[in-house]
């Protein structure tokens, strides 16, 4: 069985152990074989900027495992536009290329998936 | 119609677990199905077997316990984030050589592949927290 499958992330890298547990769940699902994509909303667009160094502090690199996603075949991420340009952040900042999508069209990408994962 | 749900906030965080409790409750008197509730992030601590307030008040675990017995409804704890937090199942705790049982019952500890099969096989994931 077959289900399109879109993760909504909404906060920053280091929310707790959040981002890292949402990642687990995305990984999961690509290993299932299902189609995965990733909409980036609000804070969660900083789990891409480059430059994160968050080995520094005893963190894990939530950028580097996101470069792992492709090798699941995950490779429609979505950033939504608003987001970036409110935290003065552009596509470029990102370590990922990321397709950008405006904040009215959001809820029709929305309709185009079977189940939606908010987190 | 065929639920998943999911659960992530801890039972004293916010209301988000209880309301999640309400919700199947209802679902089950109209005659849904709900497949499987699943716990993660910070939610596995609704599954601890010790937790202990006092008596005046809402006795959430226990509640989730006797969910289980009366409608058999699959409560699955994610073993990854269940373990970080400090739950252990006895078997695991053996595994690891620790000795601990934390497990309240009704529960049952799984993976992740669960929910992704939840989410394969019912009709709506809802998720609370």
């Amino acid at each position: 069985m077959n289900k399109r499958y879109l993760f909504v992330l909404r906060k920053a890298a280091h929310s707790g152990l959040y981002a890292q547990e949402m990642l687990d769940i995305i990984l999961t699902t690509a290993a299932f074989d299902q189609a995965v994509s990733i909409l980036l909303l609000d804070d969660s667009v900083f789990q891409l900027k480059k430059y994160q160094y968050s080995e520094k502090h005893d963190m894990k690199d939530i950028a580097a495992i996101f470069s792992a996603l492709e090798i699941y075949d995950v490779k429609n991420i979505y950033a939504e536009n608003e987001s970036l340009q409110e935290r003065g952040l552009s596509a470029d900042d990102l370590c990922l290329p990321i397709q950008l999508i405006v904040r009215r069209d959001t809820p029709e990408l929305m309709q185009q998936f079977d189940v939606i994962f908010s987190g | 119609m065929k639920f998943a749900i999911q659960v992530n906030s801890s039972p004293y965080h916010c209301n988000a677990g209880h309301t999640a409790y309400l919700f199947i409750k209802a679902a089950l008197v109209q005659n849904h199905d709900i497949f499987r509730v699943f716990f993660y992030h910070d939610g596995i601590y609704h599954a601890f077997k010790h937790s202990t307030p006092p008596d005046d008040e809402q006795q959430l675990t226990t509640l989730w316990s006797k969910l289980a017995q009366q409608y058999q409804v699959d409560l699955v704890v994610c073993i990854s984030a269940a373990q970080r937090r400090g739950l252990l199942h006895a078997d695991e705790a053996n595994r690891q050589g620790k000795l601990d049982n934390d497990l309240a019952a009704g529960f049952r500890i799984s993976g992740l592949g669960q929910l992704v099969e939840a989410t394969l096989v019912t009709d709506r994931l809802i998720v609370f927290g």
